[in-house]
C-alpha cells in the first residue's frame, strides 16, 4: 500500500530522514514509533504529498506523491497532530464543508463515521473551538474519514492525552480496521506499539527496526534483570552503576532494569554485591524485555 | 517529616462550575509526589493555585510555609516551575538563559556564575555553552529547563508533564535528575501521562472530576484497587468498574 525506498530529506543542515526504507501492507495498522524530533511528521508529510523529498522512491497506492498528488489526496485521510479544522464553524458545518470538498455528504459516509460521530452528534450545533480536546479529536477523525479514504494517516493522535482517552482512541482505530482501511499512525508512546499490526521504530531520522511488535520485544539480546530494594531506585541505580560488571541500568516502573556485562547466570552474584553495598530487601528476577527496552538498546547502539 | 505542601479542602469554582472540589493532601520534604488525573480533571487549576497564580475560592493551603490566599508573591519566590512547553529563550545562549533566570530569582552575580558553571559541568554541556538554545538537541532542552527551574534551590519544584514526547533514554536520565534533587531534600511535584512514571513517585494523588479519589504510594494504590499496574488503577478510578472496552 505504501512503499518507501532509500528516502532522504534534509532541512538545510539537518538530516530529517536518512535513507529509510519500509513497506506498509494493505489493511494493516502500521505504527511509526519514536520520540519528538525523530522524523515522524516529516515522513507523514511526504507520504501525504505535502512535502517534497530529496532522494529515494516513494509510492502510495502505487502512485507518486509528487506527480500523482491529486490522486493521493483524494484517496487518503490525514489527521495532523495539531487541530486544524475551523474553530468558528460548528461541528456539523465543519463536516459538511469537508464532505463538500470531496464531493460527498455526511449521509453517504455515515456508515463509516457513525460510531465516532454519534459521540459528538449531541454537540453538532456547537462551534468546534468550544469543544473539549477529546471531542475535537473525534471531530477531526470524522473529517479525515468523510470521503472513505483507502489510507488513514494519523500524526500523534494520542499525544498529551490521558491514559483512558488513549485507550478509547485506540479502540476506535481498531474498529475502523474492519472497514478495510489501511492505517498509518505515529506515536511517541512505546506502550502503544502492541496495539499495531506492525511497527517501525524511528530515531534521529533512521529506522531502527521494522517488524511485528512481539518480534521486536523479543529482539533484546541480553538477559534482563528486574531489581528492587528497600532503599529505593535512586540508591539502587547508583550502586549498580558502580558494579564492576555493570552494562546498563535504568528505572522501569517500580523496578529498575539491569543488564550485566557477563553472559552467565549471575543473579546471586548481583544480589550479594548489593547486600554488601548496604542495600536491604533486595528482590531480583529475570524479566521479559519490552519494546521500550529494545528501543533503548537500539538507540545506544546507534 | 516537614510538610512542604499542605492542602485542606482547597476549592476553586468558576461561576457554577467547581473545577477543584475540597482537595486535602500533603507533600513532605524530599518527596516525589505524582499529581495525576484525566484531561480536564482539575489538575492544572489545582497547580495554578499551589504556585500562586490563581486565588482559591475556599479551603486552606500552604506551600513552602506560605499561604496560597495571602502570600502568593512569597510562594513564587520559593518554588521552581517547569511547564511541558519549553519556556527558555531559544534566541539566547545557555549562559544567557541562566543569567536571566538567575536574575529573576534574585541570585547575586557571583551565585549565578558559580551555579551556572556547576550546572554546565553537571550536564556536560561545556561545548554548547555559547550556542543559542535553538541549536541544542531537543532531549537536552528538557534537562536544561529542569536545571534552570531549580537554579535557586527552591524548596519545591513543580513539573507539568516534563517528559512528553521525549525519547526513552532522555526520559530516564531526566528521572534520575529528579531522584537526585529529591535525595538532596528538594520536594518534587510532578504531573505525567506516562503511567510507568507514576511508579517512580514516592506517593501519588489521582484526581477525578475535581476531587482526589486515590491517594497513597503506588504499591498501596495497586493493592487498594487490586491492579497489576498504575494504568489499571488510573482506568479504574477515572471510569469506574463498569468501564470495559471489549
Amino acid at each position: 500500500m505504501i512503499s518507501i525506498r532509500n528516502l532522504s530529506k534534509n532541512y538545510e543542515e539537518v538530516q530529517a530522514l536518512k535513507n529509510i526504507s519500509l513497506e506498509v501492507k494493505p489493511k494493516e495498522i502500521f505504527g511509526l514509533i519514536g520520540p519528538d524530533g525523530a522524523g515522524k511528521t516529516t515522513l507523514m508529510r511526504i507520504l501525504t504529498s505535502l512535502l517534497l523529498f530529496d532522494e529515494g522512491e516513494v509510492q502510495v497506492m502505487g502512485k507518486s506523491p509528487i506527480s500523482d498528488y491529486q490522486f493521493i489526496r483524494n484517496h487518503i485521510g490525514y489527521m495532523p497532530g495539531k487541530f486544524s479544522l475551523y474553530e468558528d464553524l460548528t461541528v456539523e458545518e465543519n463536516l459538511s464543508f469537508f464532505a463538500n470538498i470531496f464531493g460527498t455528504t455526511i449521509e453517504k459516509s455515515y456508515d463509516l463515521i457513525k460510531d465516532i460521530y454519534q459521540q459528538i452528534e449531541p454537540f453538532k450545533k456547537r462551534k468546534a473551538g468550544a469543544l473539549s480536546g477529546g471531542m475535537k479529536q473525534k471531530l477531526a477523525l470524522c473529517a479525515a474519514l468523510i470521503h472513505y479514504p483507502k489510507i488513514l494517516f494519523l500524526d500523534e493522535p494520542t499525544t498529551g492525552v490521558d491514559p483512558v482517552s488513549r485507550k478509547e482512541f485506540w479502540h476506535i482505530i481498531q474498529q475502523l480496521h474492519h472497514h478495510d482501511i489501511t492505517i498509518f499512525v505515529s506515536t511517541p508512546y512505546m506502550d502503544e506499539a502492541n496495539l499495531c499490526d506492525r511497527i517501525a521504530l524511528i530515531d534521529k531520522g533512521e529506522i531502527l527496526n521494522v517488524d511485528l511488535p512481539e518480534n521486536i520485544s523479543k529482539a533484546f539480546d541480553k538477559t534482563l534483570y528486574a531489581i528492587q530494594c528497600h532503599e529505593g531506585n535512586y540508591q539502587l541505580i547508583k550502586k549498580l552503576r558502580e558494579y564492576t560488571h555493570f552494562d546498563s541500568v535504568f528505572p522501569f516502573g517500580e523496578e529498575v532494569h539491569y543488564t550485566d556485562a557477563r553472559a552467565t547466570d549471575i543473579e546471586s552474584d548481583i544480589k550479594l554485591y548489593l547486600e554488601e553495598s548496604g542495600l536491604t530487601s533486595i528482590q531480583i528476577r529475570k524479566t521479559a524485555s519490552t519494546i521500550e527496552d529494545v528501543f533503548i538498546s537500539l538507540m545506544n547502539k546507534n | 517529616m516537614e510538610k512542604i505542601i499542605e492542602s485542606t479542602e482547597l476549592t476553586k469554582t468558576f461561576g457554577d462550575f467547581t473545577a477543584v472540589n475540597k482537595i486535602t493532601f500533603d507533600v513532605k520534604k524530599g518527596e516525589i509526589f505524582g499529581f495525576l488525573g484525566a484531561n480536564g480533571a482539575g489538575k492544572s487549576t489545582a497547580m495554578r493555585m499551589l504556585t500562586g497564580l490563581l486565588s482559591p475560592t475556599s479551603g486552606a493551603a500552604t506551600v513552602a510555609g506560605y499561604d496560597v490566599f495571602t502570600e502568593q508573591e512569597k510562594i513564587k519566590k520559593n518554588i521552581g516551575y517547569m511547564s511541558q512547553k519549553f519556556s527558555l529563550y531559544n534566541d539566547l545562549t545557555l549562559m544567557e538563559n541562566i543569567t536571566f533566570y538567575g536574575g529573576i530569582y534574585g541570585l547575586s552575580n557571583t551565585q549565578i556564575k558559580e551555579r551556572g558553571e556547576k550546572l554546565i559541568e553537571r550536564l556536560d554541556l561545556g561545548n554548547i555553552k555559547k550556542k543559542l538554545l535553538k541549536e541544542v538537541p531537543l532531549g537536552w532542552k528538557q534537562k536544561i529547563a529542569f536545571s534552570v527551574a531549580t537554579l535557586h534551590n527552591p524548596k519545591v519544584v513543580f513539573l507539568d508533564e516534563p517528559t512528553g514526547g521525549v525519547d526513552p533514554i532522555t526520559r530516564r536520565q531526566f528521572w534520575e535528575m529528579i531522584y537526585e534533587k529529591a535525595d538532596q531534600g528538594m520536594t518534587v511535584f510532578v504531573t505525567t501521562h506516562y503511567m510507568d512514571e507514576a511508579e517512580y513517585c514516592h506517593r501519588i494523588s489521582m484526581m477525578v472530576h475535581g476531587e482526589i479519589h486515590g491517594y497513597g504510594t503506588p504499591k498501596e494504590l495497586k493493592k487498594e484497587f487490586n491492579a497489576q499496574n498504575m494504568d489499571e488503577v488510573f482506568i479504574h478510578l477515572a471510569r469506574g468498574d463498569q468501564y470495559n472496552l471489549k
